[in-house]
């Protein structure tokens, strides 16, 4: 099974582990990005992300597409957090599956990499001193 | 016929502060490409909104150089900073 979605709720790794398909599993990977106090030296107080909704899913899908396909998932999904965000709150979870633990650490890897560069998701940053800034990524 | 077609942009994070819409409709000329809807774009608002995009015409990722049709949604896409 395989799930790429936006939310703009709290999101957990339980809603995500309820869903994932108990078949031939024998390993799991999560990875969980959460939000940082600080970036590039500035005392971060909370973040807010947008979305370009509509291509992120279709994007998103695509990237689970590739890491099943490269890695021999059973299972993957993403579920990335927008609006605004607390210091410590999680912003985005991948979760993986597969026979053994390889497959599931590289494609769980793979996805949040990919994810970073390709999916249409923008964060906007509000610094101690009260500036904010649209952070300008690797492009 | 008509010689000009009805391009909606939507604007999403810096470029929505920039201009101060979530969208807004431009008439181009028959053959626009997104790099002419950029002109319109800077000039109407008298801005530079910088060049450094990727583009999505309807939801789909697409090029800098494709002719636009009338009713097309075009989307520039800054540089992504999600994860």
């Amino acid at each position: 099974m395989k799930e790429f979605n936006i939310l703009s709720d709290v999101i957990s790794l339980q809603s995500i582990s309820a869903m994932v398909e108990n078949n031939g599993i024998g390993a799991q990977s999560v990875f969980e990005g959460i939000v940082r106090n600080t970036n590039d030296g500035h005392e971060v107080k909370k973040l807010e992300y947008e979305c370009y909704e509509s291509l992120a899913i279709k994007e998103g899908d695509q990237i689970l597409d590739e890491a099943i396909e490269k890695f021999d998932l059973i299972d993957a999904f993403c579920v990335h957090r927008v609006g605004t965000l607390e210091i410590g709150e999680t912003a985005v979870i991948v979760v993986t599956t597969s026979g053994h633990r390889d497959q599931s650490f590289k494609g769980c890897r793979y996805i949040i990499d990919e994810v970073k560069v390709r999916v249409p998701i923008w964060k906007k940053e509000y610094y101690a001193d009260g500036e904010t800034e649209w952070l300008k990524g690797a492009g | 016929m008509t010689n000009s077609l009805q391009i909606q942009v939507v604007y999403f994070a810096k470029l929505r502060e920039l201009t101060g819409l979530d969208q807004e409709a431009f008439s181009m000329m028959k053959g626009s490409n997104p790099t002419d809807v950029l002109e319109s774009i800077n000039e109407r608002h008298q801005i530079d909104i910088g060049s450094n995009f990727k583009i999505a015409v309807n939801d789909e990722f697409s090029d800098w150089d494709i002719k636009l049709h009338d009713g097309d949604r075009l989307v520039f896409i800054p540089p992504v900073t999600g994860g």
